[in-house]
């Protein structure tokens, strides 16, 4: 199979179907990677002021796979999975993913970089709220071993 | 909640260490929906020439923060965490992996009341993330 496309750079997909952030599904991520119980108790989140529980700050990851499913089927990106390493992963905050949120995404092809014989592809997506206000940046390096890496 | 005030560069503000075994990462799996078999299945780690089965990279980050967030008492004074994947965490069928995290005050703004806390996350001997830092709002 051939590299990454260079082409994609610049592309960005159709906005992710809405996604209805559960409390149980925050305390489900939040055990699954060793989050204190403090970390999700409703009154502890309600006296820091927030609505709900906060999700945990790599929660978004979950909006990110979306994306990443619609360039792994796009045949333009070329992008053979068996082939990607998790390279770097960011996330920036606007402010905090709370349980009740409705969040759509939207991911783009940051850049498409040759180095040696692998590429690195950095994703970039963009996670709204009901009212289109950005909540979180999620930023992903993908390095995709040549063939003969 | 920590004050600024109280903190110098180079403070150790947590210290943890986490058991790895292979049930953590069938639950992770479940939990995120990444259910690559290499983070299960010996037979396919190994036929892609790894040393065994790996934890999720997303797996070693998310609970690197853990320290953070207690010492915060509030995950949403998190404005930014990012990390560079450096190294696998290879998890055994029987017994379990142990990593360590060491966060440390890296950089302190008074004025915005901003706080860098850069991560030392270990396994084995070795930093298996590199660049893992965190803004914090206090």
């Amino acid at each position: 199979m051939s590299m990454v496309n260079p082409n994609i750079q610049g592309k960005r997909y159709p906005r992710s179907a809405a996604y209805l952030v559960g409390r149980e599904k925050i305390r489900e991520f939040a055990r699954a990677t060793f989050a204190s119980e403090e970390s999700i108790d409703l009154a502890a989140a309600k006296a820091s002021g927030h609505s709900d529980l906060v999700a945990p700050p790599t929660f978004p990851i979950v909006l990110q796979e979306f994306g990443l499913k619609l360039v792994i089927a796009d045949p333009e990106a070329r992008l053979d999975f068996s082939r990607v390493v998790h390279g770097e992963q960011k996330f920036v905050f606007q402010r905090p993913i709370v349980a009740g949120d409705l969040l759509t995404s939207e991911l783009s092809v940051a850049s498409v970089k040759s180095l040696g014989g692998n590429h690195m592809v950095v994703f970039d997506t963009e996670i709204f709220d009901e009212g289109n206000s950005l909540v979180c940046t999620a930023i992903s390096t993908l390095v995709v071993r040549g063939e003969d890496a | 909640m920590p004050e600024i005030s109280e903190l110098t560069i180079g403070d150790v503000i947590a210290e943890k260490n986490f058991n790895l075994d292979r049930d953590s990462l069938v639950r992770y799996a479940g939990a995120s929906g990444d259910f690559n078999p290499i983070h299960y299945r010996d037979d396919i780690a190994a036929s892609v020439g790894l040393p065994g089965v790996l934890a999720h990279g997303m797996l070693t980050m998310g609970l690197s923060i853990d320290p953070v967030v207690s010492w915060l008492g509030d995950a949403g004074k998190i404005l930014e965490y990012g990390v560079r994947f450096t190294k696998p965490v290879v998890v055994p069928a029987k017994g379990r992996a142990v990593i360590t995290v060491v966060a440390k005050v890296a950089e302190l703004d008074p004025e915005t009341k901003k706080v860098r806390i850069d991560l030392q996350t270990s396994f084995d001997g070795n930093n298996v993330l590199g660049k893992s830092q965190v803004w914090v709002q206090l």
